[in-house]
Order: C-alpha cells, then sequence, then structure tokens
C-alpha cells in the first residue's frame, strides 16, 4: 500500500460495532475492569487509552516499527527515551540539537550523572572516536535544527550497531512520509508530533517509534511510569491531521523549493540553507535517505537588525516558534528557539545570529515570495 | 463583602479565580487548543510563547487550584506521576536521598524503584506515622520527605506539622505532601507546614473521570521557577482540553466532598456494624486508632476507606465481582463509587512480602465512596453479599 493510503487506511475503532469513520474520543481516566482481580485491555488512561493506542499503532505502521507510543509533547518523548539510562551512561550527539534538547542534557540529565559528549556528526570518524564503553545511545536529528546539516543516518547506524548502542533519531523535521530512520537502521524514531505530524498548530505532542518488540515493552513501561503520555482529545486532533499529511507536505515542500530558489537569487541573501538545493552541501545525502528537503528553510540577511526587520514585517509570515503548520511562520533560532542554548555554544555551535528560519506553509507560493521580496527588496 | 482570600470554599473555588474573558465576555473560559503564539515583535509575546511552557488553559486551572492550595502558583501536569517526577527530578540530583512513607500509591513507588533509581537518586521508606522512626532515617544527604496522608490504601495517617517541624530542623530538607485522597480543602497541608503539595487532579479535582491530571503548590517561589523550567524541558504540562475539564470539575470540589464524606462516614458506620465485615478503616470512626490526629490536622474525613470482609481472598474478590452499582476499577474521588483490591491493582508492583508487612492484605478492598445515594450503595452490598453468602447474607 502506497504512503497516500496508508494515511487513510486503518483501523479507527477496533472493536466498535458502530464502526465510526472517525477515532471515538475515549475522555476517560479509568475503565470498568470486569474481574475483581485482573484487568482488560485497558485498565487506565496513563498505561493505555483506546484512542491514543490507534494513533500509536498508526505511527508504528507509517514509521515502519514495531510499536508505537504518543507523549504530551516532543521533549516528553525523548525525556523518555534518555529515561532508558542510567548513571554512569553516556550519550553522544551531534551538536546542532533543538534548544530544548540540549537544554534537558544539560540541566537535566546532567544532575543524573549522564554526560553528552557532543560531536560534528557530518564526520563519521569524530563520532566513532567519542564511543566508549559507556555511551549507551547515540541522538541525532536530520536535518539538524536549525542548520539543515545532513546526517548520514545509515552510515551512524553502522557505528551504532557495532558497539551495540542504540540510535535514536529526531526526524521532526522530516514526518514519516520524506524519511524513514528505522529502515535506515535507527532503532528508535522520536518526532515533535507539534509539527508536521499534526499540520495545524493545535496540539502540543510527541511520538516514539521503535523497531525491537523488548525496547517497546521498556518505553511503555517508562510511559505510564513517569505519566507523561498524551491525552485522547489531543490523540484524536493528531488522527485527524494526520491524515493530510501527504497532502500538506507536498504543497509545503514545492512551496519551499520556490522559496530557497528565489532567496539563492535575491542579492540581499547573504547564504540559503535547504537540503533540497542542488548548491546545499548536503544536497545529495539528503537525495539518497529522503523524498525531498522538506520545508523548513534558513537564510541568512547579513545582521541581526537586518533579519529582525524581516521577521517583524513580513506579513504572511508571523513570527512564532514552532514549525510543520498550515501556516507559514518566520523566527529568528538565535534569540527564539535556540536562546535556551547556552550563548558560548550557541556561537561554537555556528548558529548565526543573522539566520532566519522559515516553515513553509500552504498559501500560494506567490503570495509568500512577494511577502518576502518587498521586505529583502527594502533591506539598505 | 470578604477580600477574595476570606471566601468560603464553595465561594472560592467559581469566584476567586475567574478569569474574565474579554473577547466575548462567555461565562465559561476558552480553551485555547494551539501549541505556539503569534509573537508581537521578536522576543516580545503576551506572557505565552509556546504552550510546553505555558498556555491561558491551563493556567486558569492552574490559578484555581492555587486558590484552593492558598498559594499564588501551582502548576499543572499531564498525569500525577508526571508531577512527582517533574518534582523529583527539578530537586534531586544522582547521591540525593529520600525519605518515602512505607504505605504509598504503587506508582509513586515503582517511580522510585525502576526509574528515579537508575539516575543515582537514593531512598529509603520509613513508617511516617511514627515522628521518631522517621528521623532515625534522616540521612545527610536527605532533601527531600515524601509522604502520602492518608495512605493509600490502608488510610495510615501522617502528622504533617511534626513531620515539618522536623524537616526544616534540618539544612535543605523539604516535605512534600501527596494530599490526593482529601484535597486542601478537607486538609491544607502547606498550612501545616508542608513545603510541596501534590495532587493527582484525575481523582477529586476533576470528580469526574473526565481527565488525568497532576498539580504542585508550593509558597517556595525559587522552587516554582525551577519547577517551570523543568517542565518545560521534561514536556510534562497538562494539555489545554484537559485543563479545561478540570476547570469545570473544580467548581463543584466542596459540594462534592461533602457529599463525599458524608456518605463515606453512612458506609463505614453501616460496614463495621455488619456481621460479613471484619475491619474498616476509615478515620472517622472511633475504632480507627488515629482519630485524633484526623480531628487535629483535617477538616473532614474524607470519602476514602477501605475494609476486610470475614472471608477468603476468594469469596472477597467474588463479593466485589457481584456488585452493580459500586464498579470495580482504577482510579478514585469521582461521581461514582470505584471499589478496588489494592494487592492486585495499585499496588500489585510490590511484593506479597512487604504488602503484608504493610497490612495491604490480599482481600483488602479499597472504596471511593461516590454521590450515589448511600440508601442504595448499602442495598447494592446487601445484594452482593446474598450472592456470595446465600440469603442470610
Amino acid at each position: 500500500m502506497k504512503f497516500a493510503t496508508q494515511l487513510v487506511h486503518f483501523d479507527p475503532s477496533p472493536g466498535d460495532p458502530k464502526r465510526p469513520m472517525a477515532t471515538p474520543i475515549y475522555q476517560t481516566a479509568t475503565f470498568d475492569q470486569v474481574h475483581a482481580d485482573s484487568f482488560g485491555e485497558y485498565d487506565y488512561s496513563r498505561s493505555g487509552n483506546p484512542t491514543r493506542r490507534v494513533l500509536e499503532d498508526q505511527m508504528a505502521r507509517l514509521e515502519g516499527g514495531s510499536r508505537g507510543f504518543a507523549f504530551s509533547s516532543g521533549m516528553a518523548a525523548i525525556s523518555t527515551i534518555t529515561s532508558l539510562l542510567k548513571s554512569g551512561d553516556e550519550i553522544v550527539a551531534d551538536w546542532d540539537l533543538y534548544g530544548g534538547t540540549s537544554r534537558l542534557f544539560a540541566k537535566v540529565l546532567s544532575r543524573s550523572g549522564i554526560a553528552v559528549r557532543y560531536v560534528d556528526a557530518t564526520n563519521l570518524k569524530s563520532v566513532a572516536e567519542q564511543i566508549t564503553p559507556a555511551t549507551r545511545l547515540i541522538f541525532v536529528e536530520s536535518p539538524t535544527n536549525p542548520l539543515l546539516r545532513v546526517l548520514d543516518l545509515a552510515a551512524i547506524a553502522e557505528i551504532a550497531d557495532k558497539g551495540s548502542i542504540l540510535f535514536c533519531v529526531d526526524s521532526s523535521t522530516m514526518s514519516p512520509y520524506l524519511q524513514n530512520p528505522l529502515a535506515l537502521g535507527a532503532d528508535i524514531v522520536v518526532h515533535s508530533a507539534t509539527k508536521f505530524l499534526c499540520g495545524h498548530s493545535d496540539v502540543t505532542g510527541g511520538v516514539v517509534v521503535v523497531k525491537d518488540d523488548i525496547l517497546g515493552k521498556e518505553i511503555q513501561f517508562l510511559q505510564n511510569a513517569q505519566g507523561n503520555a498524551l491525552g485522547p482529545f489531543d490523540s484524536f486532533l493528531l488522527l485527524r491531521g494526520l491524515k493530510t499529511l501527504k497532502l500538506r507536505l507536498d504543497a509545503q515542500q514545492k512551496n519551499a523549493v520556490k522559496i530557497a530558489d528565489f532567496l539563492a537569487a535575491h542579492a540581499k541573501v547573504n547564504a540559503v540553507y535547504y537540503p533540497g538545493l542542488p548548491s546545499h552541501s548536503g544536497y545529495d545525502a539528503q537525495t539518497k535517505q529522503a523524498r525531498g528537503g522538506g520545508a523548513v528553510v534558513g537564510f541568512t540577511v547579513g545582521s541581526t537588525a537586518a533579519a529582525k526587520r524581516i521577521a517583524e514585517n513580513t506579513k504572511l509570515f508571523k513570527i512564532a516558534v514552532s514549525f510543520g503548520s498550515v501556516n507559514s511562520t518566520i523566527s529568528i533560532p538565535y534569540v527564539m528557539s535556540h536562546a535556551s542554548v547556552p550563548a558560548e555554544d550557541r556561537s561554537t555551535r555556528g548558529i548565526p545570529q543573522d539566520l532566519l528560519r522559515l516553515s513553509v506553509g500552504v498559501e500560494d507560493a506567490e503570495d509568500l515570495i512577494a511577502d518576502l521580496e518587498e521586505q529583502l527588496d527594502g533591506l539598505v | 463583602m470578604p477580600e477574595q482570600k476570606d471566601f468560603q470554599p464553595s465561594t472560592l473555588v467559581i469566584h476567586s479565580n475567574r478569569v474574565y474573558e474579554n473577547q466575548s465576555n462567555s461565562i465559561l473560559f476558552p480553551i485555547h487548543q494551539t501549541a505556539t503564539y503569534i509573537h508581537e515583535s521578536v522576543g516580545v509575546t503576551k506572557g505565552y510563547g509556546y504552550s510546553r511552557g505555558a498556555n491561558p488553559t491551563v493556567n486558569a486551572l492552574e490559578q484555581a487550584i492555587a486558590a484552593v492550595e492558598g498559594t499564588e502558583t501551582a502548576l499543572c501536569f499531564r498525569s500525577g506521576m508526571a508531577a512527582i517526577s517533574t518534582l523529583c527530578l527539578a530537586l534531586l540530583k544522582a547521591g540525593d536521598h529520600v525519605v518515602l512513607s512505607d504505605v504509598l500509591y504503587g506508582g509513586t513507588s515503582r517511580l522510585f524503584h525502576q526509574v528515579l533509581g537508575n539516575f543515582g537518586i537514593e531512598y529509603s521508606f520509613a513508617d511516617t506515622a511514627d515522628v521518631a522512626a522517621v528521623e532515625q532515617s534522616l540521612q545527610p544527604n536527605t532533601r527531600l520527605i515524601f509522604i502520602e496522608t492518608p495512605a493509600n490504601p490502608t488510610m495510615k495517617l501522617t502528622d504533617v506539622k511534626a513531620l515539618a517541624d522536623l524537616a526544616h530542623s534540618r539544612e535543605n530538607v523539604l516535605l512534600a505532601v501527596d494530599n490526593t485522597f482529601l484535597t486542601p480543602l478537607l486538609q491544607n497541608c502547606l498550612d501545616l507546614g508542608a513545603d510541596i503539595s501534590m495532587l493527582s487532579t484525575t481523582k477529586y479535582i476533576d470528580g469526574h473521570n473526565a481527565t488525568i491530571g497532576g498539580s504542585l503548590a508550593t509558597h517556595n517561589e525559587a522552587l516554582v521557577e525551577r519547577l517551570r523550567l523543568v517542565r518545560k524541558t521534561l514536556g510534562t504540562i497538562q494539555a489545554p482540553f484537559d485543563s479545561w475539564l478540570a476547570l469545570q470539575g473544580i467548581k463543584t470540589l466542596p459540594a462534592r466532598l461533602a457529599m463525599h464524606c458524608a456518605h463515606a462516614g453512612e458506609l463505614a458506620k453501616w460496614l463495621e456494624n455488619h456481621p460479613r465485615v471484619a475491619r474498616v478503616y476509615y478515620p472517622g470512626l472511633d475504632s480507627f486508632p488515629q482519630k485524633a490526629l484526623a480531628e487535629k490536622q483535617q477538616k473532614a474525613f474524607g470519602g476514602m476507606l477501605a475494609f476486610e470482609l470475614n472471608a477468603n481472598t476468594e469469596d472477597s474478590l467474588h463479593f466485589i465481582n457481584a456488585l452493580k452499582l459500586a464498579t470495580c476499577a482504577e482510579s478514585l474521588g469521582s461521581v461514582e463509587t470505584l471499589i478496588t483490591n489494592p494487592a492486585t491493582a495499585s499496588h500489585c508492583d510490590l511484593t506479597p512480602e512487604v504488602r503484608a508487612r504493610l497490612g495491604i492484605t490480599d482481600h483488602l478492598i479499597r472504596l471511593s465512596v461516590g454521590l450515589e445515594a448511600p440508601k442504595d450503595l448499602i442495598a447494592d452490598f446487601e445484594q452482593a453479599f446474598a450472592v456470595v453468602f446465600g440469603a442470610e447474607g
């Protein structure tokens, strides 16, 4: 079955004799046990909920994994994965990470005795060099946020496999439509479901899909123990948004390519970061492992003041954190999504202060380009 | 007219936290079902940037809970367990030690045994009903005493004020109380001296079994800031829709609690006088050994009780199965009467030896008394006794 068909053909209401096309919202905390000393399939919504389960199964199917899990946020999903670790374990991570993930590593995990070794994971040799007997997890994003660097996921998976190390890919910038890390050899794929999976900025959520059953049982245990699963109503909204993932992303990616081309040709733009541009350093790797460059585009304009001016004056691109929605948004990662990265790291990590990040929506490309053009032309 | 802070509980839950919605003058606060917010300019928001950090509807619930807790700020979480795990990861680091009530919700013990323990957090259990035993279990690296009172499921009480005094006689030791069984309206733990009051809002705050949620309240503003940061980092904040549902639930909290307490009192007395019942654990009964402590620190005796039948485990489970109005289900504090066998449900993760030591026998039955008429509940119990033990009950 092709992806577009998979998105809408699944059992929306397992076991429901009324056969609704939309998944019922089981807005309940608990379930009648039937027997005093044994439970049915569901006992308490923290550990399992029928609405959430439909979403979790659908995500497992779309990512080609054995089991999916939905969490209250992408960060809840990531912190559940890092809860697989214990004091003394180490993580090897690519240095270009979402600010919230860096904060989790620096402000919470470090206190639990879990150390993180940051590497430039585009350099496979340096990944291998940072691995020690204590390494339990390799954690990367690809394309990375916000610089949209492309990592060779299959090659990193090989390194992880050799050391029996878990390999987790945050694939939020791609979604299962454009990239399937499990097929490339990752053990775990994680998404901020707030982004493309939801697509409408109406849900904060996260998704984890694992390849291996035993790992699935460990994640299921933690989801219940830490109590950070997604609620039934939000699961319903996500299931609804997910059905149009391909339609949305086709439109968004098409717009993103046009905008990247426009920006690359504009005299006031210094650099364009978009893995769908043949001139991008990661273009070949991206073409090999994904089905397009996505809908997040970065570009620099020479100064923070110019970046601010553009962000504050575009009319269709609203200033907001997050990405992946039907609405186009604009942000300055250095002072917004990545402000939680310590200042010295932001510079050494090479996040330019004049970097603008666009999340391209489904509006008409001509309107979006005209909006950017007016502001770029106006720069002195 | 009294100051807002002096409102009676039933006024407090409706008016002291009411947020006026200026767009439409809607009586109910809107559901801000949004992940993100439009910034007015770079770095300038109206206090909301991303719903993982804060959300207006979640904040409305937080104000309502803060009002009943008698604090400035409360924080809401995806579940009671998310509240406890966020609290622990915010406060503790590898090498720190926690003293826990020996009788404790199974999910809390599981969190320490199987998650926080891996992060190098040390813990030990103490009979917190005995202040001297708690004092003996304190270590130089103890940072937190975490108790439940009444404890789930045996109803054992802990003297909150005595433990607060003990914690504060040491440097850097905080007292947190899981106050889920009573809520701040029946037992204000912060007034009794605790540093942190924790609630599973799934229970009495929501009251309708509609949501899973948790909350933390404290007078310690520095702790609030740390909790906000760690909650944003772990992504454990409550969702807008679930907050809105709980916000409707809390408006009837005082009315519901009054009924829960009255019905539980009536059922406890009836059970105690029934020949098939061996023992009833309810702080309002004269037979309850810690009744004086309940009268000292509680405003009422609550809606929870536990009992044992003059019967083996098999017949006790059969009795639960035979009930028609009382539903066998996990959770508590809802309008529906819920009944469980803790040994196979909430406390199934404890070893049989530990359960036996703590008085959580295999045939112990926990009852969350709902809002059905006590007469109907008693009739339901009568028919279940007849099913299990024959016509003579």
